[in-house]
């Protein structure tokens, strides 16, 4: 073919449409008045030949669309002309194009959303070299948090890994200058850098070689952010001293931009050699191969040629050879390897999302089955337009071709409108702190991956829901459908496929409602559960001596001062103290091993339970409210002096003496082999986080064992910044230099209610859009079977129907498919809600409040949905409507 | 009048030949088919412009606004070079088919 022509055809079909357009049409023109100045002559008057001249001439507008397909340039022109009418369409009837798009944008933007954050969390590898072979090892018996000791056992007996860095975490104060602000870091162990293959962007990393044992390596390596806003930029930083927590470091490095540590969540400000740590915040925890806080997590490399079965198992051989030799210590259960960022978290992390993508999920096919019903209805407006069509001779072909572009464009205008919603909210994602001080961050800034996921997603759901009334325009028949009108359409008893579209919809709707009254009721029933102790009216300070240059032995005296202090507040009724953190702040708990009195050989296996465990000052069960049951609270006389005793929880006392009253008195064993008497039992409560099944717990006297990291609580009625301000004045009167850190317990509760309250809010969220959906869904139904059947209710009215009825006749069928679909959906929504129990904390379906409230929620939506196409039944007018016709 | 129906792909061939005595317009081509073939052949009216427009397309039919003998204002449709070569091509092709269609079926049992 002559290629050059074909380009001309096609460049003067693109730019000279219309000239092209009207150039056939005088063309075609003239032949018809050819043929009847023929005909004229053979005898006919001009009109009649006319006429003939036309009918002898065929279907014309089918020739017109064959010579245009005949001139080239057909698929783009056929482009173009269906996008013009298809807009033309939508323009004419604004509530169809404004439903199936807004539609379609809640469900494309909640998906979006939902993969952004997917692509944020679990996708996203860590920005380092070869991240795909960096591996993050879970290890001795929970993932993260192990002991120091163990691992350098584990970095050096393993054959599998070129070498093993480990990281913890470093709350500190940095003062440069006279500048004084919390910094939070990474203590990492001095081959960090060197595991993680990354160089310096200034200066240089600490190394394995720089490591001579505790508080050798007074470093710190700087992330370029905070490089950037708190030394904005200044290269002469290196080689500077700070204090840490009133400890002089050297800056010898910046990270490269882009580095942010190796968690995806919690950005470090800076990094430290993890063997000064001991000097920042006091805790020595090198040498304690028993602690499981010497660090969070180990990752390296694998050797060339190791696979990932063959170093599990090479973990699992050390560590049985540390159970072997520390039974005391260590118990080993097993070893996995995880891609690193994600490593302690990404069991619930994936739980969660795969929760939320399943949601998601069933929000678009919702979304799309209210679409097909909405594009079935509007087909069927169309049956005459279309008869019309065909019967002019337009092809079925070219028919539903300009149906799917008009889906198209939908799913088009509402993928971009769902993408910008959630590229607006991925970036407040992005930039929002959820906990106030505390450096966690959702990595979820949108990139390229989330266009065309958009994309696809709104494409795919176009051709789903565009496909719906197909079948439709196939069956037509346009001599019956011109003759019939379009008030005469048989309205079957037959279940046809939008009905049943509808009923899945509803029913998918119904599921999200229900998962969505579960949670919430969830969520309040875990916010008046009982924790224990009363977090309202409490006030916590958080106190560390060390940062303030206490050496421990004088820690003790000075808690007592600070809790004295706190007591003559006027309007306080009681403080006490806790060594290191209050049950339910942060997840933190430390867990210890006790033993039965009787049992002498203290090897881990014989443990009898693992309470948490709490030590104390005598006021703290009243400042926290926590009720005694038996015996008595500790005194300011259980101190070094006196004999070790405890107060134990319910629980406790349960599982090691049978019962609260068998407990007082009785003894148990601590790992160090300390006999302890129990004097006292307290009620339950939950500890580290609210999920959790009941846990015993043990409250030891704080002068039995000092530390210098304690949280003050103080109970009063008074106005908490007031309070707060007293506290304040009252502790800097004993040391201008203590660092003080005033919260309420009860936004510290914030952080472990963070998880249900996230999921309860996703899943508020799909369950609002899910009605919405359902209202959308039942009201197109609705509407249409009252518009279509107008002429019926006119006739009805006229030979004396009551109002009940024409309401029957109008939406009975609505409402039938509406209870079958509520029905079917609340049914499987509790059968989902069992999967709900593990993230939002008394989440049960068997609750007959959350029954009744799906049912009053979906009868709720149904009289909403139905309320228009009601009142439009009742209002019929039989005159005017029989004239109308 | 007993019509023909035409063979596909004929109807370019014949367009070619009509348009090959002289530049037509559409109504004309018909005339012209209908005379040169003694009306013996049924051209659908309608038809007829479709075919038209691939051929130019095509490149061989070159088209050109002009006003004809009763002063009516039409599109003449002549030959472009690559349209008398297809044309003499096609020509030649169809007189080979018809021919050896011809011999085929006037071969009688003697003859084989």
């Amino acid at each position: 073919m002559n290629t050059l022509a074909y380009l001309r055809s096609l460049a003067a079909r693109c730019f000279h449409r219309s000239q092209v357009a009207e150039d056939m049409e005088e063309e075609l023109h003239s032949h018809i008045q050819y043929r009847a100045d023929d005909l004229e002559r053979s005898g006919l008057d001009r009109a009649e030949a006319e006429r003939r001249a036309r009918i002898e001439f065929g279907a014309r507008e089918r020739f017109k669309e064959e010579c245009h397909q005949a001139m080239g340039g057909y698929f783009f022109e056929t482009l173009m002309q269906d996008v013009r009418f298809a807009l033309r369409i939508l323009r004419r009837s604004p509530g169809f194009a404004f439903a199936a798009v807004v539609t379609l944008a809640l469900a494309i933007g909640a998906n979006a959303v939902v993969f952004g954050i997917m692509n944020g969390l679990l996708l996203r590898p860590l920005n380092v070299p070869q991240w795909n072979t960096l591996w993050g090892t879970t290890y001795g018996t929970e993932p993260g948090w192990q002991s120091y000791p163990n691992y350098l056992d584990l970095r050096d007996r393993n054959r599998s890994f070129e070498d093993l860095a480990a990281f913890k975490f470093a709350f500190t104060e940095m003062e440069e200058g006279k500048d004084l602000s919390a910094a939070n870091g990474f203590a990492a162990s001095g081959n960090y850098f060197d595991v993680l293959r990354i160089q310096p962007y200034l200066g240089q990393f600490f190394h394995a070689s720089d490591e001579h044992g505790p508080n050798s390596a007074p470093y710190i390596v700087l992330i370029y952010a905070y490089w950037h806003s708190h030394f904005h930029d200044d290269r002469s930083v290196i080689g500077r001293v700070v204090q840490l927590n009133k400890h002089p470091f050297t800056i010898i490095g910046v990270a490269p931009p882009g580095f942010q540590g190796t968690l995806l969540f919690i950005t470090p400000d800076y990094f430290m050699p993890i063997i000064n740590q001991a000097q920042v915040d006091g805790d020595d925890l090198l040498s304690a191969r028993g602690s499981d806080r010497g660090v969070f997590e180990v990752m390296g490399h694998l050797k060339p040629g190791v696979t990932r079965a063959q170093a599990v198992a090479d973990m699992n051989t050390v560590g049985a050879f540390l159970e072997k030799t520390y039974p005391k210590e260590f118990s080993h259960q097993s070893s996995s390897l995880e891609h690193e960022g994600l490593t302690s978290f990404s069991g619930p992390a994936s739980a969660f999302i795969a929760g939320l993508m399943l949601l998601s999920g069933l929000i678009l096919l919702a979304a799309c089955t209210n679409l097909g019903s909405l594009f079935a209805a509007h087909a069927a407006d169309r049956s005459r337009e279309v008869a019309l069509r065909l019967a002019l001779g337009s092809s079925r072909n070219r028919i539903l071709r300009q149906l799917l572009t008009e889906a198209v464009l939908i799913s088009l205008g509402g993928g971009a409108l769902g993408l910008l919603g959630s590229f607006m909210l991925l970036r407040r994602l992005s930039t929002w702190q959820p906990f106030d001080g505390a450096p966690v961050h959702l990595p979820v800034s949108p990139d390229a991956k989330l266009y065309v996921v958009a994309l696809a997603l709104a494409l795919v759901s176009g051709f789903l829901f565009g496909i719906v009334p197909v079948r439709q325009v196939l069956r037509a028949n346009p001599y019956e459908i011109i003759k019939a009108g379009s008030g005469g359409r048989r309205l079957g008893r037959r279940i046809t496929v939008r009905e049943t579209l509808l009923v899945v919809q509803i029913a998918i709707c119904a599921v999200l409602v229900t998962s969505s009254l579960v949670a919430v009721r969830g969520l309040m029933r875990s916010l008046h559960s009982n924790f224990g102790f009363d977090p309202r009216n409490t006030m916590l300070v958080s106190t560390n001596l060390t940062m303030a240059g206490y050496s421990i032995d004088r820690v003790p005296a000075m808690q007592k001062r600070m809790i004295e202090a706190m007591e003559t507040i006027p309007g306080v009724e009681h403080a006490g103290l806790v060594n290191d953190y209050p049950p339910l702040v942060f997840t933190a708990g430390n867990k210890a091993n006790v033993f039965k009195d009787e049992i002498a050989d203290l090897r881990l296996s014989n443990v009898t339970a693992m309470p948490y465990r709490y030590n104390i000052s005598p006021g703290y069960f009243a400042a926290a409210g926590t009720p005694l049951l038996a015996g008595r609270s500790l005194t300011w006389h259980d101190d070094k002096s006196g004999p070790p005793v405890a107060v134990v929880n319910r629980d406790f006392a349960g599982k090691m003496f049978g019962s609260v009253s068998n407990a007082i008195g009785r003894y148990y064993k601590l790992q160090d082999g300390t006999r302890v008497q129990v004097v006292g039992v307290v009620e339950d409560g939950k500890y580290a986080v609210i999920t959790e099944d009941q846990q015993p717990a043990m409250f030891l006297p704080f002068l039995q064992s000092p530390s210098s990291q304690a949280y003050i609580v103080v109970r009063s009625h008074r106005d908490s910044q007031q309070l707060a301000g007293a506290m304040r004045k009252n502790l800097r009167e004993l040391d201008s230099g203590l660092p003080v850190d005033t919260k309420t317990w009860s936004t510290l509760l914030a952080v472990v209610l963070f998880p249900s309250r996230m999921a309860t809010a996703s899943l508020g969220v799909m369950g609002m859009m899910g009605a919405m959906l359902s209202i959308t869904g039942i009201f197109g139904m609705a509407a249409y079977s009252v518009s279509k059947r107008m002429r019926e209710f006119g006739i009805r009215v006229a030979l004396g129907a009551q109002r009940t009825e024409v309401l029957q006749a109008a939406l009975g069928r609505a409402i039938k498919l509406l209870a079958i679909g509520s029905a079917t959906g609340l049914f499987l929504g509790i059968l989902a809600t069992r999967v709900l129990a593990s993230i939002v904390y008394q989440a049960t379906p068997r609750d007959p409040i959350v029954l009744a409230g799906v049912v009053l929620a979906m009868a709720f939506l149904g009289l909403v949905a139905t309320w228009i196409p009601a009142q439009r039944a009742l209002s019929v007018d039989p005159m005017m409507l029989l004239r109308e016709e | 009048m007993d019509q023909a129906q035409l063979l596909p792909g004929t109807l370019d061939l014949l367009i070619l030949k009509a348009v090959s005595l002289g530049p037509l317009h559409g109504y004309g081509v018909l005339l012209r088919i209908g005379q040169i073939t003694d009306s013996a052949l049924l051209v659908e009216q309608g038809a007829l412009y479709p075919a038209l427009f691939r051929l130019v397309r095509q490149g061989l039919l070159k088209p050109s606004w002009g006003v004809s003998d009763n002063n009516r204002r039409a599109k003449f449709y002549e030959l472009t070079a690559a349209g008398r070569k297809r044309f003499r091509e096609e020509t030649e092709g169809w007189n080979r088919l018809a021919t050896a269609m011809t011999a085929a079926l006037a071969a009688r049992p003697e003859e084989i």
